[in-house]
């Protein structure tokens, strides 16, 4: 079942044109991967998923999103309930600067929960669905800044699962990570699968057919071909595809 | 002559300078300090001065000057925090907020004399506030203000665009994200501005001679009815 549907559409810095005509189904229950070159639009599309695009200067756009049935540019689409259920994890970790349970429990205290216990209890779930409750659980009152860089990341995952999102977008979640956090963080998403729907932007080749259920591959702007990544990586249909999996280009 | 010879002078003229700046500074502490100290006692500073004799105290004057940087930073704090908000969160990049931004830099390069003048013109007869703790107040705080925005507004600047984000993505509204996010990491900044305006303030001079007047009135310590004229709160009396 489709989760986030993307129909025609067209996105424009300005003048130029960073998205043509894509059209894309997000399956629920599903990670999707992007792959594609740098500057192909990954990152556009998947900013377009959460409305981010609206912070930038100029950016125009065309065509439909839909999550579940609502299209989520129509005017009274309300922005800030559509990110709460559009989470995103960013490619640095960008934690608040203060302490763990805080940076956690930031989201779900401005949304209204105001309960302490209720609160705590969100955290420690938080936490121990983000694979990083059992490395914190003893020092919950830390900042998180004096953390590892792949124990921020999976903060920001928590942080982002705290607020009870359908949807979590993660650009790029592991690249400025050690192979051993990336690991963690691959094995931690494919867990999150039976709970969320994901979509993960990634330059990594193996992470994108070792966790996703599809890929599509972007070029310039466009799709050039979306299957289920097995298909993708053994028998692409494309050339270019083809080209750029087996390291040709890119 | 080979590098390191040049190097080693280069070092000796530049100790000789940073050494004579120290020793001027030093000298004129030691001398302030060595005259002052012995004059300074818990009498001194809570008594009245006199007038016509010798003797007497700087309560007043140290009250006035605590009092007006208080009042001061009361009035030019919020809008500030409002302007330097604005300025680096909602506007966007066009002709007007350039403009509002070459303002800024204007008023904060004019001489505390001239804000002094224009704050005797417009708020002592203009609005016929006299020379009060109100008018001197609000000239400082003309004097202040640019300053202010601007150290505001590059320590709201300088948290990155990453925690911005971070908040929006939660789904927290802009305001959300600024109050709750920003601000508090910009605080220290704003902290350290605020301090480096209040020391600003606390040594100005110029503007006030104009505006707040030149002779305090007898204060009466006992008396915290703002409205009295002896009362040391009230802001209508000249300081
Ligand atoms: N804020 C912006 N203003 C103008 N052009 C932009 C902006 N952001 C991105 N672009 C342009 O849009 C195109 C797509 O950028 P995007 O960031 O989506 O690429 P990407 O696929 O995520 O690349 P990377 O793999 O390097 O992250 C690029 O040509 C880029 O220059
Ligand atoms: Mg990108």
């Amino acid at each position: 079942m489709s989760k986030v549907t993307i129909k025609e559409l067209n996105l424009f810095y300005g003048k130029f044109q960073a998205l043509h005509n894509i059209n894309l189904p997000i399956l629920k229950n599903e990670i999707t991967a992007f792959i594609g070159p740098s500057g192909c639009g990954k990152s556009t599309l998947i900013k377009s998923l959460n409305r981010m695009n609206d912070l930038v200067e100029g950016c125009t756009i065309s065509g439909e999103v839909k999550m579940d049935d609502e299209n989520i540019y129509a005017k009274e689409c309300n922005i800030n309930l559509l990110r709460k259920r559009v989470g995103m994890v960013f490619q640095q970790p960008n934690p608040f600067p203060m302490s763990i349970y805080d940076n956690i429990a930031y989201g779900p205290r401005t949304h209204g929960i105001k309960n302490k216990q209720i609160v705590d209890e969100l955290v420690e779930k938080s936490l121990r669905k983000a694979a990083i409750w059992e490395e914190v659980k003893d020092d919950l009152k830390k900042n998180a800044l004096s953390l590892s860089g792949g124990q921020q990341q999976r903060i920001c995952i928590a942080r982002a699962l705290a607020v009870d999102p359908e949807v979590l977008l993660m650009d790029e979640p592991t690249s400025a990570l050690d192979p051993i956090s990336t690991a963690k963080i691959e094995e931690l998403v494919i867990g999150l699968k039976k709970d969320y729907t994901l979509v993960i932007v990634t330059h990594n080749m193996q992470q994108a057919s070792r966790i996703s259920d599809k890929t599509a591959f972007f070029l310039n702007g466009k799709i050039i071909e979306y299957d289920e990544t097995r298909k993708i990586f053994t028998n692409p249909k494309k050339q270019e595809t083809e080209d750029y999996i087996s390291g040709r280009f890119g | 002559m080979n590098a390191k010879k040049i190097d080693k002078i280069a070092v000796g003229f530049l100790y000789a300078m940073a050494g004579v700046i120290v020793l001027i500074l030093f000298s004129l502490l030691a001398f302030i300090l060595w005259r002052g100290i012995p004059q300074i006692s818990w009498e001194f500073l809570t008594t009245p001065s006199k007038s016509f004799q010798t003797g007497g105290g700087i309560v007043i004057q140290l009250f006035n000057s605590f009092y007006l940087l208080i009042l001061t930073m009361l009035i030019s704090t919020p809008l500030s925090l409002g302007a330097a908000i604005y300025l680096s969160e909602y506007a966007k990049k066009n002709l007007l907020t350039d403009f509002i931004r070459t303002i800024i830099e204007v008023l904060s390069s004019l001489p505390s004399v001239v804000v002094g003048l224009f704050g005797f013109l417009v708020f002592v007869l203009q609005w016929g506030l006299g020379f009060s703790i109100l008018s001197g107040a609000m000239a400082l705080t003309l004097f202040n203000l640019p300053l202010l925005t601007r150290t505001i507004e590059d320590s709201l600047r300088a948290i990155p665009l990453t925690q911005r984000e971070a908040g929006l993505a939660l789904g927290l509204s802009r305001w959300e994200t600024v109050n709750l996010v920003i601000l508090p990491a910009a605080l220290p900044g704003i902290l350290t501005g605020m301090i480096l305006a209040a020391g600003r303030i606390f040594g100005e001079a110029a503007a006030l001679i104009y505006t707040a007047g030149q002779s305090a009135p007898a204060l009466d310590f006992t008396n915290w009815n703002p409205l009295s004229i002896s009362s040391p709160l009230n802001v209508m009396r000249p300081a």
